[in-house]
């Protein structure tokens, strides 16, 4: 079963995220911020890694930062899940590393569509 | 005593004076060669032969007129630090040698006005000269016992011999340097040794005379009393008497300035300009020590010798006549002190106006232009020799030939009046910018003319035939015209009649003419730099107006000419660093003219100068307008630098102001950004919720279990409800930000407001078993507007409650009125305000990173709209950390 992490600081976005990727059968872990997602991810290695960048405590940067660090995340899947759509807020999110900038408010179709793309490749 | 004792005597006392000049030449930098007292000694030039013996003839047959001599020079002294100084600044700064360049230079370098002044100067001060001759010639006969020696034949006259020593002596230390400007150090030094002696001597025979010959001063008043013409001898003769007094004192006060001596000893060898801050006081003092025993001596005389024409004398005679012969000796080496300065400096300076005024400009210039630097500097040496012989051997010759019939104070008054002639042109002109050079020539010789006719012609008429005729009945018979009483004035003594007369006639055509005559630009040019110069800067290079070409290598050629070599090549590497211009600069500018002729001035004076640089170069006429409009120009520089460089400053204070303020507006500008990215960001949150669930809904294939559909539907109503509490608080916060919110102001009770805000609010503090503490009973009441403080009230007790541990929390809502405001707190009990977030809480969506808390439900708006609510009531907000634990949130609200 192919897993993924969400990181996002508001429920009621996380909640149509988790519902619509159980559908589509990921192993779906929720983290509030930053050092949540961190938490999760030192026992568990997902294939995909959804991540908001407003958050409190640790954002959406410093988080992929940390991510790209671990030798063990190397083949994990990022992709950047934010309301920030400015171009030069893409630019540096995809500078940093990620595998994909998508933008909020999001279709739930392009999302599921988009992930499951990039796990394919 | 004999001759040849007497003549040992004086040629001992000579050669003390050499042996002073010398060694003062030897140390002329040393601290007592240039001092304050040297230098008012050396001003006391001004006693010559005339005050050491002709005051007590004049004391001795008509009183105290005497006195006028010495009131004009000490009610200049204190002028002379206006005016005196501002010559000598003039005159430093252009290298002048003699009053004739300072004259001429102030008409623009005018050559005949020059020379004009030499002729003055000369008909004025040469016959003076041979005065002191005689004055040396007769006391050395009063004082040899051969009384039946009369001189036969030059040969064999001691004056003769005594006065080509002092022209040896005023060639070897006059003429030492091609440069006249420069300093004469032995001769000030001797000068001033020569003005201790005399003072020193004649106070000794003063003292003698009233207290050993006579019982003191009473002695002789109460003894000189009872003789006939007591009163005439201690008045000034009434109303006419006084005009007689009057002019002489403006007489004297005119020669302290004119005298070529003392502008020599004044102005010329001054070498420190606080030099006059002493000499204002001291010289005044030195003439007053002069005058104390003057009367008494005359009066003495008056009771033991009686001889009127010997009143001279007096004090050469008393002590003789006693038997002490010793301090007969001490007093004429006194007189014959006062007799060798007034000689020696007079001669040097008329002779350096003659060489350089007379007999440069009018014959050798073209001889100096074509000839060998280092004989130029010999025959300007030799001419200025022959110059002093001359002039001493012409005043010698007068007085074998005029003088016997002479007083002292005859032709020491005539001289003065002569030299008065220059005053207009001098004293206006340093004050008057107008002033032209021809109406000052006009001035001068008619001046010339009036004295000739008052006072020359009749006196020499009168010395040589012994006739009354002329001035009896005046020229051709007609009384208007009698030499003594012109237009009917008969009531005052000649000399001062003559002044008079000479003087409104030489004012008049100066004034008249300067305005009726327009001088040319240079002439303007110089008058300007004369009345302007207020300081230094004004008469630096740049002051001279000049246009034209002029290669700095044909200026250097005429300059090594005098100069020499090494010079030139001196000053001009000056020069140019001065200015900050290239050692090989070509071509001359204003400055360097100005430098050179400056330099040159000295030498050759400033006539020849302007002469010798304009052959070389090729000067443009600038008109006078021009010449006005530069110097207006320059004078409005410095005004106008001034004001630059206060607007300079002013425009720095804007800049960094608008600096300021475009920072402000930049940084206003990027927060304005911020805002707008986080108000964006914060409607999209909950726009995605709600785009999100809705898809979700509306794809359900009816597989979607009931609860979760629910809790969808749930979230959805929550996002709709915080996107529209969201949009209205930005638009509020907006209209109250930019003050387009009327606020509602009544009188209201703040117990009442606080009450209803707390019932609001009750239910969700009990939800979670908070407590709502409101407990202040007393009323108090201010002017607000009440929906908008309960507004405030609410958010800030219910972010209290948010905060807030559930159940045990403690909110506590208190007021009261502190000077002039009523200020209302709200306290909670909860983890407070981490300290690096309390600057900027009350800023439009901060909240704390360190909220480790579930996003809170509000926009991120709440503070920054309480505070702008209380703001827009001139009131304060603010926020404090408790010391245990808790915040406490409180404002101002002033009372209306």
């Amino acid at each position: 079963m192919k897993k993924i992490v969400i990181v996002d600081d508001e429920p009621n976005i996380v909640m149509t995220l988790e519902y619509t990727f159980k559908k589509h059968n990921f192993e779906v872990y929720i983290a509030r911020d930053g050092s949540e997602a961190l938490e999760i991810l030192e026992r568990v290695v997902p294939d995909v890694i959804m991540l908001d960048i407003m958050m409190p405590k640790v954002d959406g940067y410093q988080t992929l930062k940390a991510i790209k660090d671990n030798n063990q995340l190397k083949d994990t899947k990022v992709v950047f899940l934010t309301a920030k759509n400015k171009a030069s807020d893409i630019e540096k999110g995809l500078k940093l590393g990620a595998d994909k900038y998508l933008t909020k408010p999001f279709s739930i179709k392009k999302i599921v569509s988009e992930i499951n793309e990039l796990i394919a490749s | 005593m004999s001759n040849y004792v007497l003549f040992i005597i004086i040629i001992i006392y000579l050669a003390a004076l050499f042996f002073i000049a010398f060694i003062a030449e030897k140390n002329s930098k040393s601290k007592w060669v240039n001092n304050t007292i040297v230098y008012t000694l050396s001003l006391a030039v001004y006693c010559t032969a005339w005050t050491y013996y002709g005051s007590i003839g004049i004391a001795a047959n008509s009183g105290i007129n005497f006195l006028p001599i010495y009131l004009g020079p000490v009610i200049a002294a204190p002028l002379w630090i206006v005016v005196l100084r501002k010559i000598i600044r003039i005159s430093k700064q252009h290298k002048i040698s003699s009053i004739a360049d300072f004259i001429s230079l102030r008409y623009g370098n005018h050559r005949f006005l020059g020379a004009l002044v030499t002729i003055v100067c000369l008909m004025a001060i040469v016959p003076y000269i041979s005065l002191q001759l005689k004055a040396v010639s007769e006391t050395f006969q009063i004082l040899s016992d051969d009384t039946s020696y009369v001189s036969t034949s030059v040969y064999d006259d001691s004056t003769f011999y005594i006065a080509l020593l002092l022209a040896v002596f005023a060639t070897f230390f006059g003429t030492q340097t091609t440069d006249a400007s420069e300093k004469h150090k032995g001769i000030v030094m001797s000068v001033a040794f020569e003005s201790i002696i005399k003072l020193t001597f004649f106070l000794f025979v003063g003292i003698y005379v009233t207290y050993i010959l006579f019982d003191g001063t009473e002695d002789i008043y109460s003894k000189m009393s009872q003789s006939e013409n007591f009163k005439s001898l201690i008045t000034i003769d009434g109303f006419e008497g006084g005009f007689n007094w009057l002019y002489t004192i403006m007489l004297s006060f005119m020669a302290i300035f004119l005298l070529p001596r003392q502008f020599q000893v004044s102005v010329v060898e001054n070498v420190r300009e606080k030099h006059l801050k002493g000499a204002i006081w001291m010289f005044p003092l030195y003439l007053l020590l002069f005058n104390v025993f003057v009367i008494f001596i005359a009066w003495a005389g008056n009771l033991t010798i009686g001889n009127a024409d010997q009143a001279e004398y007096y004090a050469l005679l008393l002590p003789l006549q006693n038997g002490n012969t010793f301090l007969s000796v001490l007093v004429f080496l006194g007189g014959f002190s006062a007799v060798i300065s007034m000689v020696v400096v007079a001669t040097l300076a008329l002779s350096t106006m003659v060489s350089n005024n007379l007999v440069i400009p009018y014959g050798f210039l073209d001889y100096f232009v074509k000839s060998h630097p280092e004989r130029n500097a010999k025959y300007i040496k030799n001419i200025r020799r022959i110059s002093i012989f001359s002039i001493i051997i012409i005043a010698y010759a007068f007085y074998v030939n005029f003088s016997f019939e002479l007083s002292l104070y005859s032709i020491g008054l005539m001289a003065f009046v002569i030299i008065a002639q220059l005053a207009p042109s001098f004293f206006i002109g340093l004050f008057w910018n107008r002033g032209s050079s021809k109406a000052t020539i006009i001035g001068i010789i008619a001046g010339l003319v009036v004295v000739f006719y008052t006072l020359i012609l009749p006196f020499s008429i009168q010395a040589l035939t012994g006739s009354e005729e002329l001035v009896q009945n005046g020229l051709n018979h007609v009384k208007v015209l009698r030499p003594h009483a012109l237009f009917g004035i008969d009531f005052l003594s000649p000399p001062a009649h003559a002044f008079f007369w000479s003087l409104l006639v030489n004012v008049f055509c100066y004034v008249t003419f300067s305005v009726l005559i327009k001088g040319n630009y240079r002439e303007r040019n110089y008058a300007e730099m004369y009345v302007d110069s207020r300081n230094y800067s004004d008469l630096q290079d740049g002051a001279l107006v000049w246009k034209g070409e002029a290669y700095v290598a044909e200026i250097k050629k005429v300059l090594i000419k005098f100069l020499g070599e090494a010079r030139t090549e001196r000053a001009l590497n000056l020069f140019f660093r001065k200015y900050d211009l290239p050692l090989d600069t070509q071509m001359a500018d204003a400055r360097l003219i100005n430098f050179s002729e400056k330099l040159l001035t000295g030498s050759i004076g400033s006539a020849s100068a302007k002469i010798l640089i304009s052959s070389v170069v090729k000067e443009d006429e600038v008109s006078l307008v021009e010449v006005l409009k530069i110097l207006e120009e320059s004078k409005e520089t410095i005004a106008r630098n001034k004001l630059l460089r206060d607007k300079s400053n002013e425009l720095t204070k804007l800049t960094n102001q608008l600096k300021e303020a475009n920072e402000e507006l930049l940084k206003k500008d990027k927060q304005k950004d911020e805002f707008l990215d986080t108000v964006a960001h914060e409607l999209k949150t909950p726009i995605t919720g709600i785009r999100a669930t809705t898809e979700l809904l509306m794809d359900d294939d009816d597989d979607m279990p009931p609860e979760i559909k629910g809790q969808f539907l749930k979230n959805m109503l929550q996002d709709s409800d915080r996107l529209s509490r969201l949009i209205h608080n930005i638009l509020d916060f907006e209209k109250l930000s930019k003050g387009r919110t009327q606020l509602n102001i009544q009188r209201h009770n703040i117990r009442h407001t606080i009450q209803k805000t707390v019932d609001s609010l009750y239910h969700i503090a009990d939800k979670k078993q908070v407590k709502l503490i409101h407990s202040n009973l007393s009323d108090v009441y201010a002017e607000y507007d009440e929906d908008r403080i309960v507004q405030v009230l609410t958010n800030l007790m219910s972010n209290a409650i948010k905060f807030c541990n559930a159940k045990k929390g403690k909110i506590v809502v208190d007021y009261k009125y502190d000077k002039g405001f009523l200020e209302v707190t709200v306290k909670d009990n909860g983890k407070g305000i981490p300290n690096q977030d309390m600057p900027y809480i009350f800023d439009k969506f901060y909240q704390s990173k360190n909220q480790n808390i579930q996003k809170p439900e509000g926009s991120g708006l709440g503070l920054a709209i309480c505070k702008q609510i209380v703001e827009n009531h001139n009131g304060k907000i603010w926020a404090k950390n408790s010391q245990k634990s808790g915040v406490t949130f409180g404002f101002k609200l002033p009372f209306k």
